[in-house]
């Protein structure tokens, strides 16, 4: 359980970081918090030949505020936003899902950014921040751009970038006055990855109400408007692919996810 | 007999003697990091092993190719020049024997079977190694389910077997009458499922040819290092006084680290061949993938009854998935031919039928863990217990008080020739009703739970049949059967004393307790008493740590030699005190005469230092004992205990929270209720894991289904809820000061009496779970079964 040889670079900003994925191909790939690539290395699961760290890069690890939305580092950790070190979108709704994440020391290393970028289905950000209707920005050889979390991750573990393409920050729009939040997962034992969770936001004041459902062996279910209804659920999780039992379990998710936002 | 009186006076029991609740001697090293275990030896010139594992569960081999340039750091089975496959057969009728090899050469039956060894100044350059064979494979159908296994058409393991059964045991008795007769019938099917043994430290060794000593050092983490002796001597051709096998530190054992291990047989032969010393760590990979070894049973049990629920018989067929091979010494069908003889636990019934199959199949072989068989057949008596109860509309309970053995049949032999030796079981489980508060709980279900959950309440009862010796094991004829056990005890110039045992501590805090039994003897300070154990070249043999013996057995010779050094020591002491020796008592660390007292300090330094001071006669033998020890009955203490819980399901879900759990338990005289407490707590944990998390499923082609701690789910402290204990003390009639052993039955009691409380929970909705683990999968799909219509899963 001792990873394949590799290299290690550690560029200073993030376009630095860019030209080393370019130039190593298919070789290279990035380090953040390293906690689920670490066991894949361990695992020899994947061996690069290059590993190119980005968690000690200044410009990933601010948030900043506007008035309509909370834009957070990519390499900022979970445990950073746990302990409200950045600014809230609403309702501490961040802190709390944070807070949930696998176990502190997981929690310590590991970045937002990165769990988008693995694109675990299970994953916490992936199916809360996809409800909360985030983007994500990032650096690219032709410029910036923005990609809706609904149109990042393409499949379990696989996601739009393109290659050489780098997430620089997420970018979360702030709750209105009225908005509810519901989320909850189910996991053999705390900390561990869930095996049903579901998201809901309603927020009448900018007319949004929208289900997700996660850990469903691909990129979240996305229900919007009144598609939570029963009918509408099922539908969505019939063609996801998993068994009966996983189906059911994942409706009870959804409907005590809808409780919490009522 | 002066010293022997020693302990009776200690009754008021001393500050640190038996009885005594002293913190650990050990604590200080283990708790500041400062402990030593393989991880942490480092030696000059090592090099690093890695194993290269089968990752097809059964195949012919037809080629190995070592990587080009790499030739002489890659070994496989055609480079160990003489070294024997490991046997470990039994002598019962029919067994049928294995070879494992210690490198798999013409064939290999589980997925992680070593086929080679690497050797490079890194683990990780030795993994890249490893990566680099290639071996070809001619694949076979896998056998990866026990009653597959014992199909007429099934492929075979061992070609010369003809089926795949290691062996075969009938307890017979003709039950026609009684099954046309008997007014309550229940039949039921119990499975249980295969799990790792999981300590926190995994398996390690280092090995070094000692060149001046001409002498084998192994370093392994293991809890019997003289039996690994043995064993390795006979696999290397080497004699044993040219092997020394050192256990350093251990972090956890629990029948992980019983065994001669086919690494430690590569790695002593390495290191002598290749002139330096070679590590091998266990990572936990290796731990989980090529070592799911144990606790896979099937059960077919029909329970005749009157119709207050008292028994009448029981008939019960059991196949235990025992893997590819025999391991050393245990074999593969200890834990299957003790189920026969356990089943009926601590009920009394008159007639009973048992036949069980260990059945040889594609999945590591298998290892008695922590309630050797135990842990299943209690889970099986105890939901037939409940359904029993059920079919007679009486509370759980009250049927068992109707079944168990009553105190004045003590001692007692059972129908399978079990000898209770003591203790009053109904006492034990009034005592868990009202510890758990039944009523209460009984009446917070009428009312209801508010978030929807449903509440449940489940008991257990077994017995813990512990430091079975002479008498029991040559039964088994395994090539390990456990004698006299010895000890050591020899008082130094300065007034100290050594223990040196044979048996090893991970765990157990035995360099305390055997201190204390040492000082209950001598009355030297515990802080003076150092305990060596875990060296074969410092401590004389002992078959080591395993079946909860080594309060009962090293504690006895520990007794037995302080009380053979009393004497030594009371008769220097009486002449230093110019009165005759059956004047003076050696007691509180001082030979006490009629008109004054000398330290024990005194006499050490008389022997050693001033020999001139005493004549000839007195103690010429010295001051260095070595006493063996056996019950005046072997074949077993029996501890007991009540386990009873409290769960809530969450039907909708299938979650399990344990509520609320209390243990009422019986280990015979405690020599340190704290660490007896300790041993519960961490069983108990093991114990919620059988019940409700730990499962290492196999795909059809044997394939182990999960390969980190994410997948294969073992219970944390958020799993394991704060567990109230209350003893009770029935000294054992036949050890030397009523101990028993009692370091399993944390981990028997809770699968049984979680699995009942689910039940419990469940049964207003014609739910039943007969299969372990509780997943909350399982639960969701029998509730969803009995919503259609179907009564049982």
């Amino acid at each position: 359980m001792k990873p394949f040889a590799f290299d290690y670079a550690r560029p200073t900003d993030v376009a630095e970081a860019a030209e080393l994925l370019v130039a190593g191909g298919g070789e290279a790939r990035l380090l953040a918090g390293g906690q689920s690539l670490g066991p894949m290395l361990n695992f020899r699961l994947v061996r690069p030949g290059l590993l190119v760290s980005i968690a000690q890069l200044r410009e990933l690890r601010v948030a900043q505020e506007s008035p309509e939305a909370v834009t957070i580092g990519a390499c900022v950790t979970h445990a950073e936003i746990a302990d409200g070190r950045v600014p809230d979108i609403g309702g501490g709704v961040l802190r709390r899902i944070a807070e949930g994440i696998a176990y502190r020391a997981v929690r310590n290393r590991g970045t937002i950014g990165g769990s988008l970028c693995h694109a675990d289905p299970s994953a916490d950000w992936l199916c809360t921040l996809t409800a909360l209707g985030a983007s994500v920005h990032t650096h690219r050889a032709g410029g910036e751009r923005a990609i809706p979390l609904g149109q990042f991750v393409t499949a379990a573990f696989r996601t739009a970038l393109e290659p050489g393409e780098i997430v620089r920050a997420v970018s979360i729009p702030r709750l209105s006055a009225r908005a509810r939040w519901g989320y909850f997962k189910a996991m053999r034992k705390p900390g561990e990855f869930a095996y049903a969770m579901a998201a809901v936001l309603d927020d009448p004041g900018r007319g949004i109400k929208r289900a997700v459902i996660g850990a469903v062996g691909g990129a979240p279910v996305v229900l919007e408007g009144e598609r939570a209804a029963p009918e509408a659920v099922e539908a969505a999780l019939a063609g996801s692919g998993l068994d009966e039992i996983d189906r059911r379990m994942q409706r009870v998710a959804l409907t005590r996810a809808l409780a919490r936002a009522a | 007999m002066v010293a022997q009186e020693s302990l009776r006076e200690h009754e008021e029991r001393s500050a640190s003697g038996v009885g005594a609740k002293v913190r650990r001697k050990e604590d200080d090293r283990y708790l500041r990091g400062k402990g030593e275990f393989i991880g942490d030896i480092r030696l000059p010139r090592m090099q690093e092993l890695c194993f290269l594992r089968s990752p097809v569960a059964h195949a012919r081999i037809r080629s190995i190719a070592k990587p080009a340039g790499a030739e002489a750091s890659v070994f496989t089975a055609a480079d160990l020049v003489g070294v024997k496959p490991i046997v470990a057969n039994s002598r019962l009728p029919g067994f049928k024997p294995s070879e494992q090899p210690v490198l798999a050469s013409d064939k290999v039956r589980y997925v992680g079977e070593p086929i080679a060894v690497c050797v490079a100044p890194t683990r990780a350059a030795a993994e890249d190694l490893a990566s680099a064979i290639e071996v070809e494979f001619e694949e076979l159908p896998a056998v990866s389910d026990m009653l597959a296994a014992r199909r007429p058409d099934a492929v075979l393991l061992h070609e010369e077997w003809g089926d795949n059964v290691f062996l075969e045991t009938v307890v017979d008795a003709d039950l026609d009458a009684i099954r046309r007769s008997a007014p309550v019938t229940v039949r039921r099917t119990f499975r249980t499922a295969r799990q790792c043994m999981s300590p926190i430290e995994g398996r390690g060794v280092v090995a070094l040819w000692d060149r001046r000593l001409e002498q084998m050092l192994l370093y392994t983490a293991t809890q019997i290092p003289h039996i690994v002796r043995t064993g390795l001597s006979g696999c290397l051709g080497l004699d044993e006084g040219r092997v020394r096998v050192v256990a350093p530190d251990v972090g956890g054992g629990f029948g992980y680290k019983g065994i001669l291990l086919v690494e430690e047989v590569c790695a002593a032969y390495l290191a002598r061949k290749l002139g330096h010393p070679v590590r091998w760590l266990e990572d936990r990979r290796e731990q989980l993938t090529a070592n799911a070894n144990c606790r896979e049973h099937y059960y077919e049990i029909s329970a005749y009854a009157d119709r207050d629920g008292r028994l009448i018989a029981i008939d019960a067929e059991a196949t235990v998935d025992a893997g590819a091979y025999s391991a050393y010494p245990f074999s593969a069908c200890l834990e299957a031919a003790q189920v026969a003889s356990i089943l009926p636990g601590p009920y009394k019934f008159d007639a009973y039928r048992c036949r069980t199959w260990s059945a040889a199949t594609n999945k590591p072989p298998i290892l008695p863990y922590r309630g050797v068989a135990r842990s299943g057949v209690c889970f099986v008596m105890e939901a037939i217990m409940d359904a029993i109860a059920r079919e007679v509309r009486r509370e759980p309970h009250e049927v068992r008080l109707l079944n168990l053995i009553p105190p004045e049949a003590m001692p007692f032999d059972n129908i399978t020739k079990k000898h209770f030796d003591s203790g009053d079981y109904p006492e034990c489980l009034r005592r868990a009703v009202k510890a758990i508060d039944l009523a209460a709980v009984r009446a917070r279900q009428k009312r209801g739970e508010p978030d929807g959950t449903r509440i449940g309440v489940g008991f257990s009862i077994f017995c813990e049949q512990a430091a079975h010796g002479t008498a029991v094991y040559a039964g088994w004829g395994i090539p390990m059967v456990p004698g006299f056990e010895q000890a050591e005890a020899r008082l130094t110039p300065d007034g100290g004393l050594e223990l040196r045992v044979g048996i090893q501590s991970h765990g157990q805090g035995l360099e305390t307790t055997l201190a204390q039994v040492a000082h209950s003897e001598l009355g030297i300070a515990l802080d003076r008493i150092k305990v060596v154990h875990g060296d074969t070249a410092i401590t004389p043999y002992s078959t080591g740590t395993w079946g909860s013996r080594c309060m009962v057995m090293a504690g006895g010779a520990v007794a037995s030699a302080c009380r053979e050094l009393a004497e030594r020591i009371a008769r220097i002491g009486a002449h230093l005190l110019q009165v005759a020796p059956d004047q003076v008592k050696v007691r509180d660390g001082k030979v006490i005469g009629p008109g004054g007292s000398v330290d024990i300090k005194e006499i050490g330094a008389t022997w050693y230092l001033r020999p001139q001071d005493l004549p000839d006669d007195v103690a010429p033998g010295g001051l260095d004992v070595t006493a063996g020890y056996k019950p005046q009955r072997d074949s077993g203490t029996f501890s007991y205990a009540a386990h009873a819980a409290v769960v809530s399901v969450d039907v909708e879900l299938g979650e399990v929270r344990i509520l609320d759990y209390a243990v009422v338990e019986d280990g015979g005289v405690l020599v340190n209720p704290m660490i007896v407490d300790g041993q519960v707590y961490g069983g108990a944990a093991q114990g919620i894991g059988t019940a409700l998390y730990e499962e290492m499923t196999y795909s059809e082609e044997g394939q182990p289904l999960a390969s980190t701690l994410a997948d294969y789910v073992l219970p944390g402290a958020t799993e394991v809820p704060p567990i109230r204990i209350e003893h009770m003390e029935t000294p054992s009639p036949y050890t030397i000061f009523g101990q028993k052993g009692l370091g399993e039955g944390g981990a028997i009691g809770p699968p049984a009496a979680i699995a009942n409380a689910v039940n419990d929970a469940l049964g207003p909705l014609g739910v039943e779970l007969t299969e372990l683990p509780i997943t909350p999968r399982r639960i969701v799909a029998a509730v969803a079964a009995a919503k259609r219509g179907q009564s049982r899963t």
